[in-house]
Formats: C-alpha cells, sequence, structure tokens
C-alpha cells in the first residue's frame, strides 16, 4: 500500500470518514493504476478518531475508486471477489443469530466513526439508509434492495445464513465494487451485532418478518 | 453534509408515516427557496456592500477585482468558474480568488478567513460567505460554462473526477457511492446523480444555497475535500463542467 505524504494541513472537513484497514491482495495489476493525488493530502487534517489514515486505500478501495461505474477487468474482479471471501470470519460457535431487538436499533442507528462521535459507544449499521426493512418503517433509502419479509422469503438454511453474513462481513464477496460498506472486514460491525443483526432479518418475530400490510 | 444529513436522518426517522410524504415535498420545495424571499438574500445585499467598501491596507474596494471576465466584471462571472488566471497560474475558484484579490488588491490580512472560512451554525455569515453570495447571485439565469480550454482547467476536470470516485474510509463512501444514480434516496432524503449533467445543474445552478440541515448559509466549498487555500479546486470543477 502506498503512502500519502501530508504536506500541509489546513482545514478540517470530515466528509470522508475513512480508515485504512481490511484486506490487501497484493495484486500486481492493482498496483500499476495510478492514486489520487494531492488535493486529499493538502485537504484534510485529523479530527477526533478520524485520522489521516483514512485516507489510505487498500487495493479494493483503489480498485473500485478507478473503475468506478465501469466494469472490472475479470482479473481484477476475481481478485476482489477471492481477497474479499478470504476475509469473512463466520461466529466462532456456529451460530448465527443474536438478539433481533438489539439488532433492530443497529440496523437504525447512524452513528459511530465520525470524527464528532464518542469511540465508545458502539457503532450503528444504519441499514435503513439504504435499505427497505420493517413493513411499517417508511423512512428507509433506496440506494440498496429492500429487505422486507427477508427471512420469511429466504427461510434459515446452512446457504442462507452463510450467505447473509458474508453480505454483512464483504459484501464485494458476491458483488466487487458493491456499494455497501464491508461491516465484519472493516470492524464497522462486531461479531455479536452482526448476529443481532442477523437475527433482526430472520427472527420471525422480528418486525422484518411481519405481514406485509395488504393497501 | 459534514455529517452526512446525518442530522436530517435523525430528524426524518421520527417523522410518522403519514407524514413521510409532506416531508418529501418539502424537500423539493427548499430547492425553490432562493427566490427574492429566501434569507440568502439579505446576506447577498451584506456582501454588495462589501465588494464596494474600501478596506485593507490599501483602503481600496474589490471592485478592480479580476473574476475572470474582466476588472470588476461581476454579472455572469460566477458561472464560468472554477477557471485558469495567468496572473496566478493556477486554477481558482470563486472563494480562492476572492482571496487573492482581497490580499493583493487591497492588502488584507486574510489570516482569519483562512482558518475559518465558512460560518457555523448559528453564528454570523463570514466575509467570503457574504461576497460569494452577492457574485453567485449576478449569475442567476445565466448558462454555466465552465471554460476547459487551459491544460490545467483539464487536470482540473480530471482530479475532480477522481476524488468524486475516491472511496475510502470505514465505510468506503465515495461522493459515487450516493450521487451516482437516478432519483435514489438516503433515508427519506432524494439524492441528486451528480456525474450526470441534469442532477448537477439542479445542484449548481442554486449554489451558493440556503441549506435546511445545515446553518443558514454554506458555500459549495464547505461540502467538499477542497478548501479556498487549495492549489486549485477540483471536485467542484468537475461538477460543474458536467453542465
Ligand atoms: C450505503 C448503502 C448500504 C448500507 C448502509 C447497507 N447496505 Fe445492504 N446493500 C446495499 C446494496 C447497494 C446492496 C446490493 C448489493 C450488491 O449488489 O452489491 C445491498 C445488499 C444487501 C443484502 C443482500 C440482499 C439480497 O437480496 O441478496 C443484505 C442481506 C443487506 N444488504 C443487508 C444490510 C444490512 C443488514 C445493513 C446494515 C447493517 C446494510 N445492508 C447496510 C447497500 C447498503
Ligand atoms: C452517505 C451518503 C452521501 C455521500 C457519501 C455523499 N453525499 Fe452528498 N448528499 C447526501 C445527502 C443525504 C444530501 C442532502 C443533504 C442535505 O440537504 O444536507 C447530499 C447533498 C449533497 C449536495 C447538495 C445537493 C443539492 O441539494 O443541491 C452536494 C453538492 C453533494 N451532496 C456533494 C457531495 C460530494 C462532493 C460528496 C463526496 C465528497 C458527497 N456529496 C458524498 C449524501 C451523501
Amino acid at each position: 500500500m502506498k503512502h500519502f505524504t501530508f504536506v500541509r494541513l489546513s482545514f478540517a472537513l470530515p466528509i470522508l470518514f475513512l480508515v485504512g484497514c481490511a484486506a490487501n491482495s497484493n495484486n500486481p495489476v492493482a498496483d500499476e493504476l495510478p492514486q489520487a493525488r494531492d488535493p486529499l493530502s493538502t485537504s484534510f487534517k485529523a479530527l477526533g478518531q478520524a485520522g489521516l489514515e483514512r485516507l489510505q486505500q487498500d487495493d479494493t478501495q483503489r480498485i473500485c475508486s478507478e473503475y468506478e461505474g465501469r466494469e472490472l477487468p475479470t482479473d481484477l474482479m476475481m481478485a476482489i471477489i477471492k481477497s474479499s471471501t478470504d476475509s469473512v470470519v463466520f461466529p466462532a460457535d456456529g451460530n448465527f443469530m443474536g438478539d433481533w431487538e438489539t439488532g433492530k436499533k443497529i440496523a437504525e442507528t447512524g452513528t459511530g466513526l465520525q470524527s464528532n462521535d464518542d469511540p465508545s459507544i458502539p457503532n450503528g449499521g444504519n441499514c435503513y439508509a439504504c435499505h427497505q426493512m420493517a413493513p411499517d418503517e417508511f423512512a428507509y433509502g433506496t440506494l440498496g434492495l429492500p429487505l422486507v419479509n427477508y427471512g420469511k422469503l429466504r427461510g434459515t438454511s446452512e446457504a442462507i445464513l452463510k450467505y447473509t453474513w458474508t453480505r454483512l462481513w464483504n459484501s464485494h464477496a458476491y458483488n466487487a465494487c458493491s456499494h455497501m460498506p464491508r461491516f465484519g472486514a472493516n470492524g464497522v460491525l462486531s461479531e455479536q451485532q452482526l448476529k443481532d443483526v442477523m437475527a433482526f432479518l430472520f427472527d420471525p418475530k422480528s418486525p422484518v418478518n411481519k405481514e406485509v400490510a395488504v393497501q | 453534509m459534514k455529517i452526512f444529513g446525518y442530522i436530517l436522518i435523525t430528524l426524518i426517522a421520527s417523522v410518522p408515516p403519514h407524514l413521510a410524504k409532506a416531508e418529501e415535498d418539502i424537500f423539493a420545495e427548499y430547492r425553490a427557496m432562493f427566490g427574492d424571499d429566501s434569507p440568502a438574500v439579505l446576506v447577498e445585499m451584506d456582501g454588495e456592500a462589501l465588494w464596494s467598501a474600501p478596506g485593507g491596507e490599501k483602503n481600496v474596494s474589490l471592485e478592480t477585482c479580476d473574476l475572470g471576465l474582466g476588472p470588476g466584471v461581476v454579472d455572469g462571472a460566477y458561472a464560468q468558474l472554477p477557471r485558469y488566471f495567468s496572473d496566478t497560474d493556477k486554477v481558482m475558484d470563486l472563494e480562492t480568488r476572492l482571496l487573492w484579490c482581497m490580499e493583493t488588491i487591497q492588502g488584507m490580512d486574510t489570516f482569519e478567513l483562512h482558518d475559518r472560512p465558512f460560518s457555523e451554525q448559528g453564528s454570523a455569515q463570514t466575509a467570503l460567505e457574504q461576497l460569494s453570495a452577492f457574485i453567485a447571485a449576478r449569475s442567476n439565469g445565466v448558462q454555466i460554462n465552465v471554460p476547459q480550454g487551459h491544460p490545467k482547467e483539464v487536470e482540473a476536470f480530471e482530479s475532480g473526477r477522481r476524488l468524486f470516485n475516491f472511496r475510502a474510509g470505514p465505510h468506503d463512501f465515495s461522493c459515487a457511492t450516493c450521487h451516482s444514480q437516478d432519483g435514489k434516496r438516503i433515508r427519506l432524503q432524494s439524492l441528486l446523480q451528480l456525474n450526470d449533467p441534469k442532477g448537477a445543474k439542479q445542484s449548481f445552478s442554486t449554489w451558493p444555497a440556503y441549506r435546511i440541515s445545515q446553518g443558514p448559509f454554506e458555500l459549495l466549498n464547505g461540502e467538499w475535500p477542497t478548501a479556498p487555500d487549495n492549489k486549485d479546486s477540483r471536485a467542484g470543477l468537475w461538477i460543474r463542467v458536467c453542465n
């Protein structure tokens, strides 16, 4: 990973709340891509927990930035899918399901990791920013797919549990350059929080799986 | 936007469902809030007074400042910014250029403005905000036409495009995450597709703008990873050029 040299730091713009972390694939093709340059290194200063290391991209971020909106060449796509799949850590106790009520709060909460957030408070998942979930919650975004009745429609087979866990851990395992944050791989949500979110998606008592009201 | 509209998102989250539709209409309406009764008009008037007021060590006004269309020409200047200026050999946006004029023409000490170019919520507008409001308003109705004739202007455009797509941080976000599709929303808040002329124009023709989710007045620059004392103003340029 290349590092930026921070020549002069002027303004705090906590727009990009970034952290360099996660998988490096050591892909030679990726290394040839140019890096975004100095405006970043001259326009930011560290603020609170948002340190300047957040400006360092890992390979996935770098490749996806370079090809944003365009189709990836197959070798890069395969490299991202492989490193993302390899990054997934399944629950040590083999149990995917936590508490749906806690999961509901995580899905609703948008705070965490910004410079002005208290790092001792657990991060939110902010799922509603992008997904429709419980059918009676109207304030949902549309960047992601609707997840209404997720568990009811998909069941709870081992395969679907693993698929969903992987989506949450590192969505690029299924779709290289996915727009969904890598909640597990980037350490946004803890293993227990991911289990709680899983329960929110799958538990038959969770509002996500309530009857959809007929209009 | 410094906090990505999360304040607003939190607000919206507590809106009862039957009001949700009404809320959405409000967002559509707020873009139309730039007419005569917009609070921005007062800021523009302050800016106009500032433009012609003598100041700085040399005790002269900014009226000879060249915003790209010749010394003192304000009408239509904002619609062609950012652009290359040969006297500085740099691509400059409105705010950068204003600071430069204050320093060189007026001999003004701009340290404080560099340090705090934009007002915080609830506090008074900075001189930069007032001047920008006045100048931008004098491009109302003018076709946005950001020059791309100089190599440095092309370079700034390319750099802006790169910045727009730069993904980083724990959420892997770039501007494109939220602004590269038409008709999408975050919670209930509609997002403009800014890498498309239609969306970009909708946003740019209404900047500097009155925002609902932030203080009364905010400059575009405050929202971007560029700063007035930056070498050039790239992200802004890229999107403005889309028009
Ligand atoms: C910034 C937007 C964003 C956020 C925040 C987000 N997602 Fe997603 N999500 C997406 C997108 C976009 C997709 C479609 C994925 C793709 O093709 O890459 C997706 C896909 C999914 C899928 C797979 C859906 C399917 O039908 O296979 C699941 C499950 C999911 N998200 C759950 C969640 C949960 C739970 C959270 C919060 C912890 C969350 N998402 C937060 C954007 C987001
Ligand atoms: C996580 C989602 C998200 C990301 C990432 C994001 N934005 Fe936004 N953007 C929003 C939302 C929500 C609004 C409306 C907020 C408001 O009114 O305050 C918005 C508003 C804007 C506007 C004003 C549009 C108008 O209404 O005229 C501009 C310009 C803008 N964003 C540019 C950017 C740029 C440049 C970046 C990257 C540096 C960026 N955005 C990244 C969500 C996002």
